[in-house]
């Protein structure tokens, strides 16, 4: 049922209409971009986008005792939910590595709603499931290919959000509203991947489109993944797959902040051993002096005596900075910031510098 | 101007203009709209001697890296450096100011295998 190999997004003609340039994304043929990555970066920053992110996951999960088994498994504590609220979160395997991260949605006492990315689907069914006692009446299911998910983002997002949906109130930040219109279930989260205000919309695949189509008119500029990226890296979001990995400890990764590490869970003894010895390496932010050939992913980063320290995990040429920016794991002693460094570009070298995250923050 | 019948090209997508023996070589509008957003050009070195097809520059998007290559045999004679200030030029003048490089070609009898406006219009399937 999960079997996310080739699918499509059931907005798929529409993007075909807006003159999409589709790309397979995580076994989905997916929009990259529609006009211009730098114009749909522009207009989310500025104004508001709509983003297509039916790819993502959707799993329920129902019965007595959800939550406590939830708590057992993610890094931040579940417990801190009321009903309506959202959290980031993170799954990890049993040395402490990265399996996903994802925002989970306590919609009811008991019932939880999760995102979890598109890539990682099978794998985190599979995991929570091999972590199920039959003694719990839990009923966990993916209902991923059901659903439709589009995120609406930019500092206009929250009158867009009014034009289509009259006296309807949006979400406090990381809130839930859930709702049935012509007796199907929509879904609203004040959350996102940008940076900027905004929320996702989750609605029945059939009508997605419709959906996509309401915010357009409300004038959200229709965006692509490549966007959607480069909005993530600017504000230092993590990619899992990227800068997250099952080598990795989201501590390392710099998210501490989402491991609650007063209650156990799976990889928890890990984290706190590494959080007693200190850590051998850290997710940096990385920023070019000066221009130069945009980093990307792989591309080794050398110190300034031109040993090579490790490589980049992302990277892109920021639209709103107009410079090259990347992340990448460095041992402890090169991680300050204000280090300098060379990232090779096929056999250049550019100078760049340890920055503090993010690279872009508001005003 | 989307394919100046005057000009040659290639399968790369490369736009080739002859005067004497010397080529000027950049990329097709229809190119530079399917990268969008050029960020970035490397320029091949000034003298590098090259076989046609040889990967010899490099223009990047936001999103990705895209070989640039000698559409003839012979030698790099200039590079346009304005390209270095102003990558975006590639988008808004491909044929024009966004040239990429300039090359002496050494047997100009492979001219004649370029493609002529109409093979590449039909290429693209304009």
């Amino acid at each position: 049922m999960s079997e996310a190999v080739n699918q499509s997004s059931p907005l798929e003609s529409l993007h075909i209409e807006l003159g999409a340039k589709m790309v397979p994304f995580a076994g989905w043929n997916m929009p990259v971009q529609y006009t211009s990555n730098m114009d749909e970066h522009q207009a989310v920053r500025e104004a508001v986008g709509v983003f297509d992110i039916s790819h993502m996951g959707q799993f329920f999960l129902q019965g007595e005792g959800a939550e406590d088994w939830l708590n057992g498994i993610l890094t931040n504590n579940v417990k801190k939910l009321s009903s309506g609220d959202a959290q980031y979160t993170i799954m990890l395997n049993e040395k402490g590595g990265v399996i996903d991260d994802l925002i989970i949605y306590k919609m009811a006492e008991d019932k939880v709603f999760m995102v979890v990315n598109a890539s990682k689907i099978d794998e985190d069914l599979a995991w929570l499931q091999s972590q199920l006692d039959a003694d719990l009446k839990l009923t966990l299911s993916d209902d991923s290919l059901n659903w439709a998910g589009m995120a609406v983002q930019g500092p206009d997002a929250v009158s867009a959000y009014g034009e289509v949906l009259g006296g309807r109130t949006l979400p406090k930040r990381n809130g839930v509203d859930v709702w049935e219109e012509n007796g199907q279930q929509v879904i609203v989260c004040r959350t996102g991947y940008t940076g900027e205000d905004g929320f996702e919309l989750f609605t029945r695949a059939e009508d997605g489109e419709a959906w996509f189509q309401k915010f357009i008119n409300a004038g959200a500029k229709p965006c692509g993944l490549g966007a959607r990226d480069s909005l993530r890296l600017e504000v230092c979001f993590p990619l899992n797959g990227s800068d997250l990995s099952p080598e990795r400890t989201p501590l390392e990764a710099g998210l501490g902040y989402f491991c609650a590490l007063d209650k156990p869970f799976i990889g928890s003894e890990v984290l706190l051993k590494q959080q007693e010895n200190g850590l051998k390496e850290r997710l940096v932010a990385i920023k070019y002096l000066g221009t130069g050939a945009p980093p990307r992913a792989h591309y080794s980063i050398h110190d300034k005596e031109g040993k090579q320290l490790g490589e980049l995990t992302s990277g892109v040429f920021s639209p709103s900075l107009k410079e090259g920016i990347a992340m990448g794991y460095l041992p402890v002693s090169h991680a300050a910031v204000g280090t300098e460094l060379d990232i090779d570009v096929r056999g250049r070298k550019f100078p760049a510098v340890i920055v503090k995250k993010p690279f872009y923050k508001k005003g | 101007m989307s394919i100046p019948e005057n000009l040659k090209y290639t399968a790369d997508h490369e736009w080739i203009s002859m005067e004497g023996d010397i080529a000027t070589v950049g990329i097709t509008n229809h190119a530079q709209e399917e990268l969008t957003d050029i960020v970035f050009v490397e320029l091949p070195e000034l003298g590098l001697e090259c076989k046609a097809e040889d990967s010899i520059a490099v223009v990047e998007s936001v999103k990705a890296a895209s070989d640039i290559y000698a559409p003839l045999t012979g030698s790099v004679v200039a590079a346009n450096a304005e390209l270095e200030g102003d990558p975006a030029l590639v988008n808004t003048d491909p044929h024009g100011k966004g040239w990429i490089f300039k090359m002496k070609v050494k047997d100009l009898s492979d001219v004649d295998a370029l493609m002529d406006a109409t093979a590449y219009s039909a290429l693209i399937g304009g």
